[in-house]
């Protein structure tokens, strides 16, 4: 009976389509929905994804909703540079909250640890409020970590952006309900279903350009807590670091004082996929220090607003 | 098969999605099977695996195993918000990723205790196949014949039965044996794994597993010589997805998104870069995704519009950002033209024409209710089916299933977690399909105007009396 009907079936959908099909099913249905959705932009290489679907969800016309970046002020020069190329490219419209400005203004302090990407949200939730969004597509996939894998693909958020995760509804079919009430607003995640290596292969069957840094390039680093870190204006060695030139690359990019490179030779698209298939640690296990708080880190940054 | 030739330029087998769920309680074992399932594929990293071991360690969990795999916690890997570890219960449905040569697959871990019903509907709504457990040394419970009901409800293609815990009934085939035919008597019952694909669930597999040892999961076990067929991966493996079996078998429905009109009222800058302005000055299509059967060049389409008669018309165009398709098939998102400038917006549906009935503002159906807000006659609730969403009155509520029988009482309302039959009129007519041969276009939410909330997952049953009559087809 199994045999029989696998020889009955039409020319099968890879993998990669059938999650490209459902993601721009997603983005289009929130840009239906929803009276003013963004998309959050980082120039990391889920929000470029999903940035590229969306350039197709809508061909030949033009992403029909501005970008949104909260810019921690630690970025790395090269990946802002790369956002407002791609910003520029397209045509697009970008809003930019500023952790830095709210810092200035002593509505935020800097932590103790000197990271900043928990401190995203208050500016997050601001250009949320301030531009009247009511969606906001994030590049959020579930295997990134134990809490995202519970979190629904359009996940409802209340007046201080805050995610209930024991009150979620539930989500069936490819029937998505993102009806909600004045205040609330909806984060939505179209690449949910995207494992770190499917991400990787769409880019390379796609031909999708990224950030210089994604791929092994020499680099003056330290190490710390068991990660290469970059050596740059925010992020300095310890008298006891020693600083060494190595061949790294970066699996994600946030912000420069939490995360970390990996020792690595992929120079291409198609040398990283052979990378990630290969690797025996999670992106975030290996690369980001926010991530090592607690085993519920995560969890904890999204209930209280957070991506 | 192409699959087998189509080689990625680096090596890497371009393999095909397959989504299951898994459904059980947490005694029978269910997280832990899902940690070996994800373990012994090699699905579970470094880091993870460090972690769940450091917490199996200060919980003291296990004692030290021969292979190492023992002594973690296998529960921990699924088990990922702060309250699940605190009270070692699973209580929402996570999602999980694995891969191996053949398939890319997306499991839907959904817990099994509390809010059975409401967690094992959102699994097998998209569930290409659904994984029950059931412990050996309890067999069949009446648990086990609620989520049966529900599989065979919401028709999942494919139903695997893993009778786990075979250890602990010294891997005896005649436990097995019984519970074996236990379950297909139930089957039987429920008429579950003896239709075809289109009538119910297609098929039923049953294997003795042992999820705490990795017995007859990934690999064939030779601790149950008896036992002949697959480990639960290779089913898992070779069973043709949803999409495979259905595709070729439906008609072509395709629930209109949004209008692609790029020059329309909108400023002159809303062509993508690039692209000459020109020659999209009159480009106009319809975008949304193919939800059943398939469509080419050239076919025949019935247009189905609220308050307009179903008009028909020829598909011009298949586009899919900026590559021109011959055709399309579910579940492929593409955006489609036809031949005549008609009328067409958000919550319309194209159908192959001559193959869909009339919309119609009744609508019969099964409720799944997912609400501890109860249902009662009189409702106002939304309802939202496909691309649309319409205000709907809940006439009256014609029973109530019970699960383990399978037989339906008398009934005015429902409350959480039970399934009914219900009779809505709606403000606008909808092009409803019988769920039992369309598991897209016969599933529909009800929501809640109030505050939004999803209340039920409803299945479309045909009109009573009313048995897909011919007059109907447009």
């Amino acid at each position: 009976m199994v045999s029989e009907a696998i020889v009955e079936q039409t020319e099968r959908l890879s993998s990669l389509d059938t999650l490209e099909s459902e993601a721009i099913h997603i983005i289009r249905e929130v840009v239906a929905e929803f009276e003013k959705p963004a998309l959050l932009f980082s120039g990391g290489k889920d929000s470029v994804v999903m940035l590229h679907l969306a350039t197709k969800a809508f061909w030949p016309g033009k992403v029909p909703f501005p970008v949104l970046h909260v810019d921690t002020g630690h970025n790395f020069p090269e990946v802002i540079d790369f956002r407002d190329r791609t910003v520029e490219r397209l045509g697009l419209k970008l809003v930019v909250g500023s952790v830095q400005e709210f810092i200035d203004r002593g509505e935020l302090a800097e932590r103790a640890d000197g990271t900043r990407n928990p401190l995203q949200t208050v500016p997050l939730l601001d250009a949320i409020q301030r531009n009247k969004f009511d969606a906001v597509f994030g590049g959020g996939r579930r295997d990134e970590d134990k809490a995202r894998a519970k979190e629904r693909i359009l996940s409802l958020r209340d007046e201080f952006g805050q995610w209930d995760p024991r009150n979620q509804r539930p989500e069936l079919w490819n029937l998505y309900n993102g009806r909600h009430t004045v205040g609330q607003h909806v984060r939505a995640f179209p690449i949910s279903n995207w494992t770190e290596l499917d991400v990787w292969r769409y880019i390379e069957r796609e031909n999708i350009e990224l950030p210089g840094l994604y791929y092994a390039h020499e680099r003056e680093v330290f190490q710390r807590d068991g990660m290469w870190r970059a050596v740059g204006e925010v992020s300095q060695p310890k008298p006891h670091e020693d600083v060494i030139t190595k061949l790294v690359r970066y699996r994600t990019v946030g912000d420069m004082s939490c995360t970390g490179a990996v020792e690595s030779d992929a120079r291409t698209v198609a040398d990283v996929v052979v990378e990630v298939a290969a690797s025996t640690l999670t992106e975030r296990g290996a690369t980001r220090a926010d991530d090592r708080i607690s085993e519920a880190a995560m969890e904890d940054r999204k209930k209280d607003g957070y991506f | 098969m192409s699959t087998e030739t189509a080689l990625l330029e680096t090596g890497l087998r371009e393999s095909t999605l397959f989504r299951f769920a898994t459904a059980g309680s947490v005694d029978d074992g269910k997280s832990t099977l899902v940690g070996r399932l994800l373990h012994d594929s090699k699905a579970i990293l470094a880091d993870q695996l460090d972690a769940v071991a450091r917490t199996s360690a200060d919980r003291g969990f296990g004692g030290a195993g021969a292979t190492g795999t023992k002594a973690i916690d296998l529960a921990l890997l699924t088990d990922g918000l702060r309250a699940e570890r605190e009270q070692g219960i699973t209580i929402d449905v996570a999602y999980r990723y694995f891969a191996t040569d053949r398939r890319s697959f997306i499991l839907a871990d959904c817990p099994g205790h509390v809010q059975y019903t409401k967690n094992t509907v959102t699994g097998a709504s998209t569930a290409d196949a659904v994984v029950v457990l059931i412990d050996a040394r309890k067999g069949v419970l009446e648990q086990t014949r609620r989520h049966l009901s529900v599989l065979q409800l919401l028709r999942v293609p494919h139903v695997i039965v893993a009778v786990n815990k075979i250890d602990l009934v010294d891997f005896s085939e005649d436990v097995f044996r019984g519970i074996e035919s236990e379950v297909q008597q139930v089957a039987r019952e429920l008429g579950l794994g003896i239709g075809s694909s289109t009538a119910g669930i297609s098929d039923l597999f049953v294997v003795p597993v042992s999820a705490l040892d990795g017995d007859n999961v990934v690999d064939r076990s030779d601790r149950t010589p008896w036992y002949t067929g697959p480990a639960l991966l290779e089913v898992l493996e070779t069973l043709p997805a949803a999409d495979e079996l259905e595709s070729h078998l439906e008609s072509f429905r395709f629930p209109v998104q949004l209008v692609i009109r790029p020059q329309g009222a909108l400023a002159p800058d809303a062509i993508a870069g690039g692209l000459d302005v020109e020659a999209y000055r009159d480009y106009r299509a319809y975008a949304g995704q193919v939800t059943e059967g398939s469509v080419k060049l050239g076919d025949k389409v019935t247009v189905l519009s609220p308050g307009h008669e179903p008009r028909t018309t020829t598909v011009t165009g298949i586009d899919f950002a900026g590559r021109e398709l011959t055709e399309a098939a579910a579940p492929q998102s593409v955006a489609i033209r036809l031949a005549e400038e008609i009328d067409i917006a958000r919550g319309d549906t194209i159908a192959a024409a001559g193959t869909i009935r009339e919309s119609s503002a009744d609508l019969y159906a099964a409720l799944c209710w997912l609400s501890p807000k109860p249902l009662r006659e009189g409702a106002r609730v939304l309802i939202k089916h496909g691309t649309r969403t319409v205000q709907a009155l809940v006439r009256n509520v014609t029973g109530k299933l019970d699960l383990a029988t399978f037989n339906l009482e008398a009934a005015s309302g429902l409350e959480l977690n039970d399934i009914g039959h219900a009779q809505l009129r709606l403000a606008a007519p909808l092009p409803l399909e019988n769920y039992l041969h369309h598991r897209r276009t016969g599933a529909f939410l009800v929501i809640d105007p109030i505050d939004g909330n999803t209340l039920a997952a409803g299945l479309v049953k045909d009109h009573p009396g009313d048995h897909e009559d011919e007059r109907y087809v447009i």
